[in-house]
């Protein structure tokens, strides 16, 4: 039977290698200013920390394989092999260290991509049998479960009988036809079921035709943090096959960073062909609900909230002002962290980091970062739109004592709808009728 | 007769030519063997094109994001001042104007030279600082290859043989200027081979970065 | 002329006074950077010495530097040493001619064996040349330096082309033209260079040798430090303008009118050591960049080939934009041959490429 070997990671890297990652490489001057943009370094102070040398399997690669000079090298004997113990030495620095938040990709000054860079790299760890325990156990559930938590159809189930009793609406399942197929994450329904519970509240009031999918509940794609495109394609295909089984045009990611990323921008490039429906984030869905004037709301929050942007949703997705302006449709005291946008910092738990039981401390270490930016504004509550960070700012904000709840920003658009809209009459008809 | 008005001979002669030569085959074998490799197609529906954000990021990652130059003033700064001295020096003082003017036939109004003097010092003593941080600062320190402390031996060296050549500080001056055209050539010859191919790749590298990000809607 | 006399003698004889000899003993003494302490000394073997004898050979030349030596405006400083030295032998110069100045050659070498100065001007066909190319009374420039330079007692090559080569030595060097110093290894030897060369350096350095016995303090190219030991710019009027970044930059815009600096019209001046600047040309009257012109560099090795006269000293001679272009080429389809090869590789690896799957994955569990 087939293992996993160096040599297949090596192929795996070499795959990987395209225009852009030898321009990044031959670009590089070793500034070290990356450093200066990553969480880890800055909270650590830990130089291995550094973006660009973590990324140093790949360069080898590159180096003896791509260029001239790397092969003269190497036929002289001056190349420098990746090995084994290399991979190992680097499993740490690629995944326990690395959001692939890419906030160095915004700050590099010769412009190098660094995490487009390491979840190329990633895809070679994984075939050289170098990726963290947590992250593999992960994706293993989710190919053979479903769900990266293990998480089944008949818990969802259980969700939806709660939502349904308490809204007293009809929560639409495999309903064809309907033109929004919403997708969940494992984390959603265990940790924040009243996200389940909003957007069924929303789309009633909004009239949005919509269902959810027993063939395919799960957005979150462990093959995208583990970085392996085999795993992630056949995530994303079941996507592609319950939306297209229930005709749907659109399809909703949930609050959640690099679900949003898997399917949007890497899951058509992983299957290999364009969706047959466009996909967007909820908040982008709500959104164009309130620009479209179809979310009626009434007061405002009063308190002091701050927003923590996901980096999967604002920089690298550019979902940057439509979470600004619904905070203005229910907030009256918002206030922006300092760096925010696509210039945001991570929580520290996103790219599989917050998988990989090993990375814990360097999780939380991290997450000083966030901190910092959020003592600095002394929000009264934070709002967030990410299952991961939101469960990453609550634990980082009960480590340090600080008396500051996490809220998701679709429950709170939520709890502001007019009791009683002017439904629409095709509205009506199509979502959920009141029991 | 081997003087030092034949050795800034040769190096004004044959060495210029094998100069160019190497730079040349390096040069170019670098830029196609980066650009052949191609990108794959992208299926993902875009949000934005590529070509306007990649061009805008080529010119705005020139100046670094506020929160960047408060965390690292002192790189940011530095590497300004002997970037900007450097290329200034480079493209408009007289010698240099009258080299591209009669090398490629175009020519530019140049700086007069107590400008350039003072702007090559800044250069130095900003190379210099330069140096001192890599050595230094534990980042820089972890990720330096020696490389780095080469490509920096032969910037400096390019800049302090022109301004001992421009001072007369070596005498004979033939051998002044032969040592700051050899250093120049010496320059041109690692070019390609090092991680000076970021004077022709950062346009490139910047290009994909905001291409990247801008057809995913991000100003990067 | 008899031999025996004295400078002093000979001096008297026409009727120069003390005062006007000990002016010339000073100026001599400036000339040569010699600190004034030394102009008695200078005056007391000037008036002892005997007239040396000097036999002048002329080859691959022009008699340009034989013009600017006699042509300077009397009564000269120059013309005074001239009449210091018995000249036993010079083309230009001598009244004799045929087999007569051969004799009159030979005669001066017999008589005054390991005494006598050589002064070359022209560059000489080396001795793998074709005899052929410069010869007199039928021997080559060759033969006659060699045979004449035998029992010298020091050469003084005047004028480029005996101190580097010069003109004839430019490329292709059709006559495989040699500088003197490229022929003669075992005789002290002085290179006074220039095109022609400056009168006062000639004179300063036959009354260094006839003060002192000895030949002058040299520079790397053998040439005498008091006359070569600063450059044109240095020493160059104009170079206040050079420092303000003030430059003509063609011979008649207003730069070039207001006497601006002349580097941009190709001023050779920062890499050529000569004392144009210093001593002026035509009896003090004017030298080139006064003129309006730039330095040549005539007084430094390859001149002619160093890159065109009106080029700034920046600008390499020539670029070969053909074989820039191959090497261009050549680098390219390297390139594409490097990249290809690696898509080759990765493409065929990609054929069999094995994808992970949740069995090998749970191996690592």
């Amino acid at each position: 039977m087939s293992e996993l070997s160096l040599e297949r990671g090596l192929a795996a890297l070499r795959a990987e290698i395209d225009a852009p990652v030898a321009a990044f490489f031959s670009s590089c001057v070793r500034c070290g200013l990356c450093a200066q943009s990553c969480p880890f370094y800055l909270e650590t102070g830990d130089p291995r920390y550094t973006p660009i040398l973590k990324l140093e399997p790949l360069r080898r690669v590159w180096e003896a394989e791509f260029t001239l000079w790397g092969r003269i090298k190497r036929w002289l004997g001056l190349g420098q092999e990746v090995s084994d113990a290399m991979l190992a030495e680097w499993e740490p620095l690629l995944y326990d260290s690395c959001t692939m938040c890419g906030r160095c990709s915004m700050v590099c000054p010769v412009g190098n991509d660094l995490a487009y860079m390491i979840r190329k790299t990633r895809e070679g760890m994984v075939q050289s049998g170098h990726a963290p325990e947590g992250l593999v156990a992960a994706s293993v559930r989710a190919i053979q479960t479903g769900s990266p938590m293990g998480l089944q159809w008949k818990t969802l189930a259980v969700q939806i009988q709660h939502v349904e009793r308490s809204t007293g609406l009809t929560v639409p399942v495999d309903r064809a036809g309907a033109e929004y197929l919403v997708m969940l994450s494992s984390m959603e329904i265990i940790n924040f079921p009243e996200y389940l519970e909003a957007i069924t509240r929303i789309f009633d009031h909004a009239g949005v035709r919509w269902t959810l999918s027993t063939q395919c509940f799960e957005a979150t794609n462990a093959g995208i943090q583990i970085g392996s495109k085999d795993i992630a394609a056949e995530l994303v295909e079941r996507v592609v096959a319950a939306a297209s089984a229930l005709g749907v045009s659109r399809v909703i990611s949930p609050e959640c960073g690099h679900a949003f990323t898997a399917i949007r921008w890497e899951g058509p490039n992983l299957i290999g062909r364009p969706y047959p429906f466009r996909v967007f984030h909820i908040i982008e869905v709500l959104d164009e609900l309130r620009r479209d004037g179809r979310l009626h709301t009434e007061g405002k929050e009063a308190d002091r909230l701050s927003m923590h942007d996901p980096c999967n949703l604002a920089r690298k997705s550019g979902v940057i002002g439509e979470q600004r302006a619904l905070m203005g449709l229910v907030a009256e005291n918002f206030v922006d962290l300092d760096e925010h946008g696509r210039f945001q910092w991570c929580c520290g738990a996103g790219g599989g980091v917050s998988s990989n039981e090993r990375a814990e401390p360097l999780k939380l270490a991290a997450f000083k970062r966030k901190k910092a930016q959020i003592e600095a504004v002394e929000p009264e509550r934070m709002v967030t739109m990410c299952a991961t960070c939101r469960t990453q700012l609550e634990e980082g904000l009960e480590e340090f004592n600080m008396d500051i709840p996490v809220v998701g920003l679709t429950e709170m658009i939520a709890e502001h709808l007019v009791e009683r809209p002017a439904v629409e009459p095709e509205a009506g008809t199509e979502s959920g009728q009141p029991a | 007769m081997n003087g030092a008005m034949e050795f800034l001979l040769w190096t004004k002669g044959p060495m210029f030519q094998i100069a160019l030569g190497i730079f040349a085959v390096g040069m170019l074998a670098r830029l196609f063997e980066i650009l052949l490799l191609g990108r794959a197609t992208n299926h993902a529906e875009a949000r934005a094109g590529e070509w306007l954000p990649g061009l805008r990021t080529v010119f705005t990652r020139t100046i670094p994001d506020p929160g960047t130059f408060r965390r690292a003033p002192f790189d940011v700064l530095v590497g300004w001042v002997w970037h900007l001295g450097f290329i200034i020096v480079l493209l408009l003082s007289v010698p240099h104007v009258e080299l591209i003017a009669g090398v490629f036939g175009v020519s530019w109004p140049a700086l007069p030279n107590p400008v350039i003097d003072l702007l090559t010092a800044i250069t130095l003593a900003g190379l210099v600082a330069a140096l001192l941080h890599r050595l230094l600062h534990p980042v820089k320190r972890r990720i330096s290859i020696p490389q780095d402390y080469l490509v920096w031996a032969l910037t400096f060296a390019v800049v302090l043989t022109g301004y001992l050549a421009y001072h007369r500080l070596v005498e004979p001056y033939p051998l002044a200027l032969g040592m700051h055209i050899l250093s120049a050539e010496l320059l041109l010859i690692c070019l390609p081979f090092t991680k000076l191919t970021h004077i022709f790749t950062t346009v490139f590298a910047r290009w994909y970065n905001g291409a990247a990000f801008g057809r995913k809607g991000v100003r990067s | 002329m008899a031999a025996s006399q004295t400078l002093a003698e000979q001096l008297r004889a026409q009727g120069v006074s003390r005062r006007g000899f000990l002016k010339f003993c000073a100026a001599t003494a400036s000339l040569m950077a010699l600190p004034p302490s030394l102009i008695p000394r200078i005056a007391e073997a000037l008036e002892a010495a005997r007239r040396p004898s000097v036999i002048w050979l002329s080859f691959q030349e022009c008699t340009g530097c034989t013009e600017s030596l006699t042509r300077s405006h009397a009564p000269t400083l120059e013309g005074l040493i001239f009449e210091a030295i018995s000249l036993d032998y010079h083309h230009t110069l001598q009244a004799a001619s045929g087999e007569a100045a051969e004799a009159a050659r030979l005669q001066a070498m017999r008589d005054n064996a390991g005494a006598y100065l050589v002064v070359v001007d022209g560059s000489i066909p080396g001795p793998e040349a074709n005899p052929g190319y410069s010869t007199v009374a039928g021997h080559s420039n060759h033969a006659i330096l060699m045979e004449t330079v035998e029992h010298a007692a020091a050469v003084i090559a005047v004028g480029t082309c005996a101190a580097f080569g010069g003109l004839p030595r430019a490329a292709p060097n059709p006559t495989g033209a040699r500088a003197v110093m490229e022929l003669v290894h075992d005789k002290p030897i002085v290179n006074i260079s220039g095109c022609p060369p400056i009168p006062m350096a000639i004179t300063g350095v036959l009354a260094h040798y006839l003060t002192f016995g000895r030949l002058p303090e040299l520079d790397a190219y053998r040439r005498p430090l008091a006359f070569f030991g600063e450059s044109i710019h240095d020493r160059c009027y104009r170079r206040p303008f050079y420092d303000r970044g003030l430059f003509a930059e063609s011979f008649d815009d207003e730069g070039a009118r207001q006497g601006w600096c002349l580097y941009r019209l190709g001023c050779k001046g920062p890499t050529t050591y000569n004392a144009c600047a210093t001593q002026r040309w035509n009896g003090g009257t004017s030298w080139p960049i006064e003129a309006g012109h730039p330095c040549l560099g005539c007084s430094e090795p390859a001149f002619w080939d160093a890159g065109g006269f009106y080029r700034a000293v920046s600008v390499p001679p020539r670029v070969n934009a053909a074989a820039l272009l191959g090497a261009g080429a050549a680098g390219a389809a390297l390139g594409a041959g490097t990249a290809l090869a690696a898509r080759h590789l990765t493409r065929d690896e990609q054929q069999h490429r094995e994808p992970v799957t949740v069995e090998e994955l749970e191996k690592k569990l």
